[in-house]
């Protein structure tokens, strides 16, 4: 027997985002990729990706969320969505909607696909455009969300919210309606990687987060019944960190596109992380032993004023990735909780502000070429 | 105003289905059966899971009633409770369709 503090304690996972390649048409300047994108030739195959469903739903896994870059990029989407359905899992899409045509949509939907994710930069399509870096990308997202909704598959909206688009929150909630979406996301940005490096032009002011939270609020009371809204918070101008992937290796795992097991998204950004790769190990084996998800796995590991908090078992100290990004120290406690020594700073961090262009989101130089713009 | 369309009200003669990208699942790992839906997993207890099983957009919501009520021995008036509350609930939250 383990107790729940320790670091070799046992979970059931509940989400498995699968980053079946990292090529993508767009150029979002708050991607959550890491700043070092994976190339395609080490991407993994079908038959992996269809045995890491059936390892994953044994440990428990309930849904997989089958995310890039664009998965439409990969050609055998169809099968990978197939392999998933099989392995009893409940199959969700996040595409930008570059990548997928209708037709290709009607074969994921036979395939078994439960769910479709689209991401929507702005409800001005202009701006829109700006945002994702990619011409005509607004009228394609919108072409595919009428797709989604004719063929009878339940459709999220997400919304990336920062400084360009905040002020239109009600106008995309609406848009999602218009849409025929069930469920739309409201998502501040959250600053690693990409993001991090255009926090200056991204970061809105503390006032336009408090008016959204409202606009918000309220539009979550007119609409209930109709649509879900869900929305995560800015933690920038937050009192307490958010409860980051549900608990360091407790609830969700994440694969690389060349197969590296992740606990969450930016964990590569901790230097001296010892992260497996599903190509050497079983996912089980992964999940349970790996030295990446023991690091911060149950409450053991932590300092002052974590260790002794009340609260250390609801938000476990916030995100890992973002105290070494603000402090240098992964163990630190996370820097938006206001009991962080390191506290202060973030008001300071918050408050930089550029106007220069956005640093989109590309592949080194090079690696261009592999990306392919369906037509 | 919105045009959108207004929220479902439970009625007996509705035909109570889970819509497309719901749905009903047992896992071993989880301990047991779970409703699945667009990014949201609820665990349905014994009494749940016999109400959604029916849930087949056949049976109408006062069959549905009638038949728990017989194979359970209780009173319909306290399973009509119960069942109306749990579809309210999870039409609500988009997780059945009317
Ligand atoms: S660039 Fe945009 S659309 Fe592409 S993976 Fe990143 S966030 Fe998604
Ligand atoms: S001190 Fe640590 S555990 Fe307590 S609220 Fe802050 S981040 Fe959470």
């Amino acid at each position: 027997m383990t107790s729940p503090g320790e670091r070799n304690a046992t979970y059931a996972p509940l989400g498995l985002l699968a980053e079946l390649t990292h090529r993508c048409p767009l150029g979002c300047p708050y991607c959550s990729n890491p700043v070092a994108l994976e190339p395609r030739k080490g991407e993994l195959d079908t038959a992996t990706w269809a045995r890491v469903f059936r390892e994953a739903a044994a440990l428990g896994v309930l849904q997989v969320h089958l995310s890039g870059g664009e998965p439409g990029a990969r050609r055998d989407l169809v099968d990978i969505v197939a392999a998933a359905r099989a392995a009893g899992l409940y199959g969700n899409l996040i595409t930008s909607g570059v990548g997928i045509t209708e037709a290709s949509l009607g074969k994921l939907a036979d395939a078994g696909l439960d769910h479709v994710q689209i991401s929507i930069q702005d409800s001005i399509p202009a701006s829109a455009d700006v945002i994702a870096g990619y011409t005509g990308a607004f009228a394609r997202k919108n072409a595919l969300a009428h797709g989604v909704v004719r063929l009878g598959l339940p459709l999220t909206v997400n919304v990336v919210v920062h400084r360009a688009n905040i002020e239109r929150v009600g106008a995309m909630v609406e848009l999602a309606l218009e849409l025929g979406a069930s469920r739309v996301e409201i998502a501040h940005v959250q600053y690693y990687g990409w993001a991090l490096a255009n926090r200056a032009i991204l970061m809105p002011e503390r006032e336009q987060v408090a008016r959204a939270a409202a606009e918000v609020e309220e539009l979550r009371q007119r609409h209930h019944g109709r649509i879900v809204i869900d929305a995560v918070v800015p933690d920038y101008y937050a009192r307490y960190p958010k409860p980051c992937v549900g608990g360091w290796g407790r609830r969700s795992l994440n694969v690389t596109p060349s197969g590296k097991v992740l606990p969450c998204h930016a964990a590569e950004t901790i230097p001296g992380l010892t992260f497996w790769n599903v190509t050497e190990h079983a996912l089980g084996d992964i999940w349970q032993n790996s030295p990446a998800f023991r690091a911060f796995r149950g409450t053991n590991w932590m300092p002052e004023p974590c260790a002794s908090c009340a609260r250390r078992d609801i938000d476990f100290g916030g995100c890992r990735c973002q105290a070494f990004a603000l402090t240098g120290d992964a163990t630190a406690t996370d820097p938006v909780c206001h009991l962080s020594p390191r506290h202060a700073e973030l008001a300071t961090l918050a408050a930089e502000r550029s106007e220069a262009a956005y640093t989109y989101r590309r592949m080194p130089a090079g690696r261009e070429a592999e990306v392919e713009t369906p037509a | 105003m919105s045009d959108a369309p207004q929220p479902a009200s439970v009625s007996p003669d509705a035909r109570p289905h889970l819509p497309r990208g719901v749905r009903l699942v047992h896992n071993e790992a989880q301990g047991g059966y779970v409703l699945l839906a667009p990014e949201r997993v609820f665990k349905a207890d014994a009494i749940a899971v016999e109400i959604l099983k029916r849930c087949t957009g056949e049976a109408t919501v006062a069959q549905i009633v009638d038949d728990l009520a017989r194979t359970f021995e209780a009173p319909r008036e306290r399973i009509e409770t119960d069942v109306t509350q749990l579809l309210q609930g999870l039409a609500d939250k988009k997780l059945l369709a009317l």
